[in-house]
């Protein structure tokens, strides 16, 4: 297939405004942390953006601390309605600043500039707005008259999607009454900040947000803070079961989105060029770290080989290199350690038997990048079809009927997400009825709304983000 | 239930006592281990010999209740409701029976327990009720901003470890044993020590009702000895921890951490059954799944 020629079409890097130096945000100031700064990096060149303050241990207990001042004499006790107005505010706030926000998650991040564009930062707004509506209007949400907030949230997010993850967190914490101290992931804390600047134009209320940007020890003193009402976490099932312990016997409640391996289903009455560009989104939206990324692809075997070469051939036209580049579909690795998990998974692939396809595209010379990478003959007991790779590497399975396709998919301790491709809506039903996940994407994938709950079934963690279900997280019911 | 002789008009008549057994997969086995203890009523007095469970009893009934679940999760909820209220008239054609074992396990006046009976068969049908409704309340039809029908059902966590409250034998125990079941999940349930007779009275119940075998599994013995290899099997999926003791909490609640099980956590004091339930229970043992299929012509 004929590829066409592309111009590069470089987004400006002026737009992030990006500062040499960030600070931690306590109490409606901007503060130095006593812990030890971290240098945020863009991992498209391994150049340092910036440095930034960290949080120490006396920090988090500060943090928490004016949370629940916050909580007790503000935030816990205002109506509803004037906190859903805050909520608005930030909601538009976002949308005037999206584009600043987007070029600085795409430099801090990786990810492609037209996803950072065209999802994270509108999809962040709309969470938002959509919770600023239920501010005032908690006593229909289902949970009885005039359900209680919990108190002050800890909230703890992944590098994937900082800012998304963010609004996911704080949106509905904040709608429901709580107050929040919130840490950002250790490579991708730069937009949680910008952030911090939206809630002093906002005029949020000292304390209501607190953003304190750290590695894993600093969550780890958050999450375990005796102060703390609620925990929520988004990250690894491992660190998930390590926060469940941690709390464990204290009552303090606890929302997780973990990890997942999800099955992406197709039949063979599947509309093939459909499927393949589902299939393309489904594992290398966002370089596949995505927990909800459909990582394993199930192909019923009468179909597998026409659809492989299908998948190939669409595979190589994506285009590898500058996430500020408005061309670019699969843009860099986040990190360096990453990219290891990446490697050392991979290479099981090969050692264990299955068949490595590389997309023939170019990469860039430096940074941090990894070819579109398709397995075939993979087999379930292989690494590569059990653990959690999230990166852009696809494992494909086939099978040949359809209670095989349903037992396969849910041969694993995830549940996360699904997805199923046939023409025939019976069958659709069907396999979404049997699918143990807590989302199923039939004939789409990968889309994601402020009004449906999404979360996982068994190790993919507990509790829902979005819609009635989602408030239940932060409703003391 | 006791070896007192009854007098009649004729020669005197000894009783014949019953003897428990647990409730595995829709029969009554013995404890593998061979195991009973004693049970005493209120006063101190001898009612019965329990048999006392083993882990080897709690894996059997972890597989039963895992090979119950496809029928039962899968069952429509019009039928799941129908079981449930045959449960509810079978209740009713024992109440003096369940009566009489309240006032010797819980030391209450006649009066008080036969009130107890009649909330205990109310509360399950109170459930019966529940399960066709559960998905028009807890679920939605989500309006997203897309050409997308997007839908989210509850549906069951699966395998659920119940431990039941220690002291409210009857009542409490069909408390949170019902919501369980009614939302499609199936129940392995550990029942209070020192009063599980009307536990496996329900068990006779539930065994010549419609529930299908292996939905409700029942094991008598000690909460301390068995909790633990509940919290910690891999094939278990939910943990209620109501009637768990209370020095082994968090131990249990670090072991489901293990699985990730949904945990439903213990109140610091048993709770007043009598009071009209909240949904929580219904809820902490579902999932919701949430469906996309994109819209056009």
């Amino acid at each position: 297939m004929p590829t066409f020629e592309y111009a590069p079409a470089p987004e400006s890097r002026e737009l992030a405004n990006l500062r040499t130096s960030y600070q931690m945000f306590v109490d409606g100031k901007f503060v130095d942390g006593a812990g030890k700064p971290l240098k945020s990096v863009n991992p498209a060149t391994e150049e340092v953006l910036a440095e930034v303050a960290t949080a120490s241990s006396d920090d988090v207990d500060l943090a928490v601390r004016a949370a629940r001042r916050a909580y007790d004499r503000v935030w816990g006790r205002m109506p509803g309605a004037e906190r859903g107005k805050y909520l608005f505010r930030i909601a538009r706030l976002i949308q005037e600043r999206s584009r600043e926000l987007a070029v600085l998650e795409s430099l801090d991040n990786g990810k492609p500039i037209k996803e950072s564009r065209d999802t994270d930062v509108p999809t962040a707004a709309a969470h938002f707005f959509h919770h600023a509506g239920w501010a005032d209007k908690l006593d229909y949400a289902g949970y009885g008259p005039e359900p209680r907030p919990l108190g002050v949230a800890a909230q703890v997010i992944p590098w994937n999607f900082p800012l998304l993850m963010l609004a996911w967190k704080i949106a509905p914490a904040l709608a429901c009454g709580n107050t929040v101290v919130l840490k950002p992931a250790e490579t991708t804390p730069l937009t949680a900040l910008v952030f911090a600047d939206i809630c002093r134009q906002a005029e949020l209320p000292p304390g209501v947000v607190n953003i304190l940007p750290g590695a894993g020890d600093v969550g780890a003193a958050l999450v375990s803070h005796p102060d703390v009402d609620k925990v929520a976490f988004t990250g690894s099932t491992e660190v998930g079961k390590e926060i469940t312990r941690t709390l464990a016997g204290t009552g303090r409640r606890l929302t997780l989105e973990l990890g997942g391996k999800a099955a992406n289903i197709v039949f063979d009455d599947a509309p093939l060029d459909q499927a393949v560009e589902g299939i393309v989104n489904g594992i290398f939206f966002n370089q596949g770290h995505v927990c909800c990324a459909g990582s394993r692809l199930l192909v019923q075997e009468s179909v597998a080989e026409e659809l492989l070469a299908r998948l190939r051939t669409r595979i190589a036209t994506l285009r590898v290199g500058d996430p500020l580049d408005k061309n670019t579909d699969v843009g860099a690795i986040n990190s360096r350690e990453q990219l290891n998990k990446i490697i050392e998974l991979s290479d099981a692939g090969d050692a264990e038997g299955a068949q490595r396809w590389t997309s023939p595209c170019p990469l860039p010379e430096r940074g941090l990048f990894f070819a579109p990478t398709v397995f075939s003959e993979v087999q379930q007991s292989m690494r590569i079809a059990k653990e959690e790779i999230f990166g852009p590497v696809l494992s494909v399975l086939t099978f040949r009927t359809p209670d095989e396709a349903i037992t396969k998919a849910n041969n694993t301790p995830y549940g996360l997400s699904a997805g199923v491709w046939t023409e025939k809506g019976s069958r659709i039903l069907w396999a979404a009825q049997r699918l143990r996940a807590g989302v199923v994407w039939a004939n789409t994938f990968n889309r994601f709304d402020p009004t449906a709950p999404f979360g996982g079934y068994r190790e993919s963690g507990f509790g829902r983000e979005g819609g009635r279900a989602g408030l239940e997280a932060y409703l003391d019911v | 239930m006791s070896n007192r002789l009854v007098s009649g008009t004729a020669a005197p008549r000894l009783s014949v006592n019953k003897t428990y057994k647990l409730y595995i997969g829709g029969a009554f086995p013995r404890s593998e281990s061979g195991r009973v203890y004693e049970v005493a009523d209120a006063k101190g007095a001898f009612l019965a010999n329990a048999a006392h469970a083993s882990r080897k009893d709690v894996r059997d009934a972890v597989v039963a209740a895992r090979k119950g679940f496809a029928g039962w999760s899968g069952a429509t909820a019009y039928n799941r409701g129908q079981v449930l209220y045959r449960i509810a008239e079978m209740l009713e054609g024992r109440r003096e029976q369940f009566t009489a074992e309240v006032v010797a396990q819980e030391g209450l006046p006649l009066k008080r327990a036969a009130a107890l009976v009649e909330l205990t068969i109310d509360r399950w049908v109170w459930y019966a009720g529940w399960t066709d409704k559960i998905a028009t309340v807890l679920g939605a039809s989500n309006p997203v901003a897309g050409p997308y029908f997007s839908f989210t059902v509850p549906e069951p966590s699966g395998v659920i470890g119940i431990l039941a409250p220690q002291d409210s034998s009857l009542l409490g125990l069909v408390s949170v044993l019902a919501p369980v079941i009614a939302t499609g999940n199936t129940a392995v349930l550990v029942t209070s020590r020192a009063r599980p007779l009307s536990a496996m009275t329900l068990a006779e119940v539930l065994a010549t009702s419609d529930l299908p075998a292996g939905v409700v599994n029942i094991l008598t013995g000690s909460p301390v000895e068995l909790a633990p290899w509940l919290a910690s099997h891999a094939d278990v999926n939910g943990l209620d921890l109501t009637g768990a003791p209370e020095i082994l909490q968090p131990e249990l609640e670090r072991s489901a951490a293990g699985t990730v099980k949904r945990v439903l956590h213990a109140p610091s004091a048993e709770p007043d059954w009598t009071r009209r339930p909240e949904l929580r229970r219904l809820r902490t043992f579902i999932e919701h799944k949430t469906v996309w299929h994109p819209v056009g012509v």
